[in-house]
């Protein structure tokens, strides 16, 4: 009854959310609307056991990347009554009505699939299709469980694609540093060092201006 | 054992019961901790400055902060014609929830002892349970998704106001607190890999045993001043407060608010200052750890926390009385040229002690593997760290690109006489 009502409401949530951020004309209101769908699916995540995840799930999505993107939009200044709707590509609509219908229905068959898979097997059945279940009817213990294996399968079965990710991360930062610092370099303006934080940096500057 | 033991046996009206009244308890006691908080951050403030302070209302001014919420309450609600009004309305709210939910996970009481099974208890109502609102399974995590969604409030109040100085305010205040998260964070993290758990609870009970098992003492010091310096950034209050500094931008980014809201605001600030102290004490200071002499044994606990949340009040008040603000680069310098450096280097000092007793290597290998270990990472890292300063200040020298002094290339706290705009002109 109580995980009915949970996953009504944090599910109601988060497609409200997602429906908001698309149709919101104001950018701002649109990244809102992200974060309420965020903070739904971390919601969905505790009803699920699964903590550290929707603990990552707060502070990373809704606490780091919407608020970069929050970041930008306030920087760039954009207009509340931005038009979006100039130059769409020939076709777009129907490549996109396209995609996103096939996105659907590969959806319902990952679920129906699923739901087959956990309706027609017993534990052990599924034990010897390699899927292992652990003691989820014991939360007094799992308490820390879920941080512990998720740093072993981190660490040991897909090491490599975690530090190849981070790898990849890495390159993408430098790569955004080299090229935000050419195009300054280029036109020769004088603007803040560092991209994105242009703003604070010169009202930062001013009493050294001063001084020089 | 983890978890509250009063949902140990299921869960049931009673449960839900005491539940309720911890979260009322707990609300109203901040609400009126912050009431005083205010009162004496203002008379204290007053007598570092050799004036008299609030002396009107009630004895001492002790009802000043009641008056100044009674006056907030009929005041008019102003707002600018160029807000959003949405978004205006909400930011206040997010702020002042987001203060609240953070102290649930502060355990205010209860003898904790180090022995297995349970400890730091108490009996209400004939039930077992723990003195605080909540224990969830990410503790400590917690309190870092709060202040990062706390960064929404001041965000969008500074955004929405429609108004050039809250704008400049809301975008100080956000990359500051993005840039002290992580220091904060990382020094939570030290913290995690020396108690070994993220529950609050178990952090406290991991440091029963006495003042040198406090992981103020374990952690080895860096990590409770790394917490201390990006918890004064984070809850901006001075020398980190450019974001509402008042000779540059009137209030920062509450400018525009009025009324309730700004009351919301100004509870929100200062119940962030009682939160972070009882953080910090539950992190580092043993959280209610303290001798039980006589009598009640269960009231002493609390006692103890609430004469180290205090000590904490007061070094934040001596901060804003003594500490001249810092200029906007010095900020960012410190936070990411000193402070994140110096606790990625301690938590890797640290991870390599925590790996010499999980594998129960002898004292020899330990001293040869977490010296030489660090003493290599350290070399390396300041290595790399002064070749990147130093292509730095090249490059600035050399395109012309920044009028930034070369000297603030270097740590803040190598030039700590120019510091503070105020001085300068």
């Amino acid at each position: 009854m109580v995980e009915v009502v949970v996953f009504a409401v944090a599910g109601a949530a988060c497609l409200v959310g997602a429906v908001g951020v698309v149709l919101s004309r104001n950018p701002v209101h649109a990244a809102l609307m992200l974060v309420m769908t965020l903070f739904g699916i971390a919601v969905l995540f505790v009803a699920l056991q699964a903590h550290f995840i929707a603990a990552v799930q707060v502070i990373v999505y809704a606490g780091a990347i919407v608020v970069l993107f929050l970041f930008v939009i306030m920087l760039l200044g954009v207009d509340r009554a931005a038009e979006l709707s100039l130059g769409a590509l020939p076709a777009q609509r129907w490549t996109a009505a396209a995609f996103g219908l096939g996105g659907a229905a590969v959806l319902v068959w990952l679920v129906a699939a699923v739901d087959r898979i956990f309706k027609g097997a017993h534990s052990y059945e599924l034990e010897r299709a390699g899927i292992v279940v652990t003691e989820a009817d014991a939360p007094a213990t799992s308490y820390a469980t879920d941080v512990s294996a998720i740093a072993r399968s981190l660490f040991s079965d897909y090491v490599y694609a975690f530090e190849l990710t981070s790898l990849l991360l890495i390159v993408a930062v430098i790569g955004t540093v080299i090229l935000a610092r050419r195009s300054y370099g280029a036109d020769g303006r004088r603007a803040g060092q560092h991209g994105g934080e242009s703003a604070p940096a010169e009202s930062g500057a001013t009493p050294q201006k001063a001084r020089q | 054992m983890t978890g509250d033991p009063l949902f140990a046996d299921g869960v049931d009206w009673g449960d839900i019961g005491i539940v309720g009244i911890k979260v009322l308890v707990a609300f109203a006691a901040l609400l009126v901790a912050t009431m005083f908080m205010i009162w004496f951050e203002r008379k204290l403030i007053s007598d570092m400055q050799h004036r008299i302070g609030p002396n009107v209302a009630g004895p001492w001014g002790l009802l000043q902060a009641f008056a100044d919420g009674v006056k907030f309450f009929f005041k008019e609600d102003l707002r600018p014609a160029n807000a959003d009004p949405l978004v205006f309305r909400l930011a206040p709210y997010i702020s002042a929830v987001t203060a609240f939910v953070a102290f649930a996970i502060v355990p205010i009481g209860g003898v904790f002892t180090d022995t297995p099974g349970r400890s730091g208890t108490v009996t209400l109502f004939g039930k077992e349970t723990i003195l605080q609102v909540a224990d969830p399974p990410v503790g400590i995590l917690l309190l870092l998704a709060m202040s990062s969604v706390a960064v929404y409030g001041v965000m969008l109040a500074g955004w929405s106001s429609g108004s050039k100085y809250p704008l400049i305010g809301s975008v100080r205040a956000s990359a500051q607190a993005i840039s002290y998260e992580a220091a904060l964070g990382m020094s939570v993290v030290a913290v995690v890999i020396t108690a070994g758990t993220l529950s609050t609870h178990e952090i406290v009970r991991a440091q029963a045993g006495g003042v040198n098992e406090w992981l103020l003492i374990t952690t080895g010091f860096v990590p409770f001043f790394v917490f201390l310096i990006s918890a004064t950034a984070e809850l901006n209050r001075p020398p980190f407060d450019l974001v509402e500094a008042e000779q540059e931008l009137v209030g920062g980014f509450h400018t525009e608010y009025s009324s309730i809201r700004f009351a919301l605001f100004f509870l929100a600030e200062f119940m962030n200052v009682i939160t972070m102290s009882a953080i910090m004490v539950t992190l580092f200071f043993g959280g209610t750890a303290g001798p039980v002499f006589f009598g009640w044994t269960w009231l002493w606990p609390t006692v103890w926390f609430l004469a180290k949340v205090f000590a904490f009040l007061f070094v934040f008040v001596w901060f804003r009385a003594t500490l001249p603000r810092l200029r906007y680069d010095q900020l960012m310098s410190l936070g990411w040229k000193v402070l994140i450096p110096v606790m990625l280097f301690w938590l890797m000092f640290l991870g390599l002690r925590q790996l010499v007793i999980d594998q129960g290597w002898s004292p020899l290998q330990e001293v040869v593997v977490v010296l030489g270990v660090s003493a290599a990472g350290l070399a390396l890292g300041w290595t790399l760290l002064a070749a990147a300063l130093r292509a730095a200040k090249r490059n600035t020298d050399s395109e012309g690109l920044d009028d930034h002094d070369p000297e603030d290339l270097m740590p803040v706290g190598a030039s700590p006489d120019d510091a503070g705009p105020g001085g300068e002109s």
